[in-house]
């Protein structure tokens, strides 16, 4: 069922946990299945030198939130964002068409946190990712609902430590 | 690797024993118990004995008895054939039954029968005064499982059945998952219909039962050359029922000894697991429960993720969770429950059996209490922290 890239990323992930002060963070969810990811990164010179993600799903959203860490990693923001589901699906040797979407996911994060980086520095927003970046804004707003009493708690935690 | 089977309630390895008693059916002894010849009578001989030892574990008579491929042939000839051949246009379910039974339903519905779904408790029981209500002049047929397949919980049959048979409808019972671990009566119980099979209780895949009341109207779902009474045409898979038989016999004989050893196995599993691993909680009935399930859900980790990680560690369990279900959604067990789907997105069940070992149960509790924390480090959500 799965490809011996994606349990091998699955078994050891690379690049999980949080990141201290990042300069981007994007947190997305699926309304489908439920799964949550949350990518951090941090940029120099326009350039992703650190990544690192937090996930809450399956074998394929492990996989493909691990295998985009290596992706993204010294790439420009531009070529960053630009991640798709393909890529991934490709790097990780195929998915079951079922688990597709857990690449979406992975794809969508990235794109996140490049916009969040973006933002907060006040630099321009290509059209294409403010396109993506609304589209995922909505879904993510029901994701929340879903886990609002999760979120709660984790976001509190970080005000704490703020 | 170091490998461990604990989902007997997928299916169970056919037992030695069970297998010794077979294979004279497929080798020397292999007629076909429809020939007039030796061959054919050694088989139908082989046929009846098989038949004589499963009608009297459920206290059945002989001619109550017929066997079918599957659980799931059994259940449909139900709600397919003997539904329609009884007087009604209304059948009453629970949500909690199998999806072989809630399709049958929902096939019934196309054919212009009303199907109640009625509600169960977060434990996943049904209430017998809420089978009393919804049953109406047009109902036919009452269906409610004995144990259910993902939380083991044990529904009130025979207080169900008492319930049907004072308002005079058919009680159907799938007692695929208890039949050989918990005692049934099909009298004392007043059920009219009853499903088990062969696979689940260490015999082999491809024999199966219906219990078909005396007086019930019968309807076949196979027509052919009238095999079973006319009741389930096709040549009979006589090696397989006669492993069928063998391994009914040896449930009823080690019933008592074998289910007080897996209890205490349970028991002890579930209490370790939610002592040992924070935020864990038990799915189903803490006591109305088969004596091999343990369904446990963890907050902040998908049941996939967890089930492919014990796998990787040579212990096989199994999850209902969205991400591996075909169709992208928790189980309807769980859901029916009450379950938030997050929290049916981290549930876990381990099912022992008859060849499970302490040591197994507890290499795989340490192997899960490290799996949950590896996976909780991974999750942006965590425990408590």
């Amino acid at each position: 069922m799965y490809s011996k890239e994606v349990l091998e990323h699955f078994k050891q992930p690379h690049n999980y946990g949080k990141i201290k002060n990042p300069d981007g963070v994007g947190k997305v969810g699926n309304v489908v299945c439920g799964d949550v990811m949350w990518l951090y990164i941090k940029v120099k010179d326009g350039v992703i030198t650190d990544i690192k993600f937090e996930t809450f799903g399956c074998v394929a959203a492990l996989a493909s939130s691990s295998i985009i860490t290596d992706l993204a990693k010294g790439k420009t923001l531009e070529k960053a964002a630009a991640i798709g589901r393909k890529e991934i699906v490709d790097s990780l040797g195929g998915l079951p068409p079922i688990k597709v979407h857990c690449s979406v996911l992975a794809s969508d994060a990235l794109s996140e946190a490049v916009y969040d980086y973006l933002k907060k520095k006040g630099k321009e927003i290509p059209a294409d990712l403010e396109r993506k970046h609304k589209r995922i804004g909505k879904e993510k707003e029901i994701i929340e609902e879903k886990y609002h009493d999760w979120v709660k708690v984790e976001e509190k935690m970080h005000e704490d430590k703020a | 690797m170091e490998r461990s089977y604990l989902d007997y309630a997928a299916t169970t390895p056919v037992d030695p024993r069970v297998l010794e008693a077979m294979l004279p059916y497929l080798r020397e002894q292999f007629g076909n118990p429809a020939s007039m010849h030796s061959f054919g009578r050694d088989a139908a001989q082989a046929l009846e004995q098989a038949r004589e030892t499963v009608a009297k574990a459920i206290n059945a008579d002989v001619n109550e008895i017929v066997f079918t491929g599957s659980a799931t042939e059994s259940n449909n000839t139900v709600f397919k054939t003997i539904a329609l051949a009884n007087k009604g246009k209304h059948v009453i379910i629970s949500p909690i039954e199998h999806d072989c039974v809630l399709n049958s339903a929902r096939w019934l519905k196309g054919q212009g029968y009303e199907v109640t779904t009625l509600p169960v408790d977060r434990f996943g029981l049904v209430k017998p005064q809420d089978v009393a209500a919804a049953i109406r002049h047009d109902t036919v047929l009452v269906s409610v499982m004995h144990a259910n397949n993902e939380m083991g919980t044990i529904e009130p049959i025979g207080e169900i059945g008492a319930v049907c048979r004072k308002a005079g409808v058919l009680f159907h019972t799938d007692a695929a998952q208890s039949f050989g671990k918990v005692p049934i009566d099909v009298r004392k119980m007043n059920i009219d219909l009853l499903t088990a099979s062969s696979h689940k209780m260490y015999g082999p895949r491809g024999a199966a039962l219906l219990f078909v009341r005396k007086g019930v109207k019968f309807a076949p779902l196979l027509h052919g050359g009238g095999h079973e009474g006319g009741k389930r045409s096709s040549t009979v898979n006589v090696a397989a029922i006669v492993g069928f038989g063998k391994a009914v016999g040896l449930c009823m004989d080690e019933m008592e000894a074998e289910g007080k050893r897996e209890r205490q196995l349970r028991d002890w599993m579930i209490s370790q697991i939610l002592e040992r691993i924070p935020k864990s909680y038990l799915n189903g009935h803490p006591e109305k429960r088969l004596p091999n399930n343990v369904n446990v859900r963890f907050d902040f980790v998908e049941g996939e993720a967890v089930l492919m990680r014990l796998d990787a560690e040579g212990i096989a369990a199994s999850t209902a969770s969205a991400c591996s279900s075909p169709k992208l959604e928790p189980s309807h067990v769980l859901l029916a429950c009450g379950l938030r789907h997050e929290e049916a997105h981290g549930s876990l069940r381990f099912s022992i059996g008859r060849f499970t070992k302490e040591e197994e149960v507890k290499r795989a509790v340490a192997v899960l209490e490290k799996v949950i924390k590896e996976l909780r480090d991974i999750s942006p959500f965590k425990e408590g922290r």
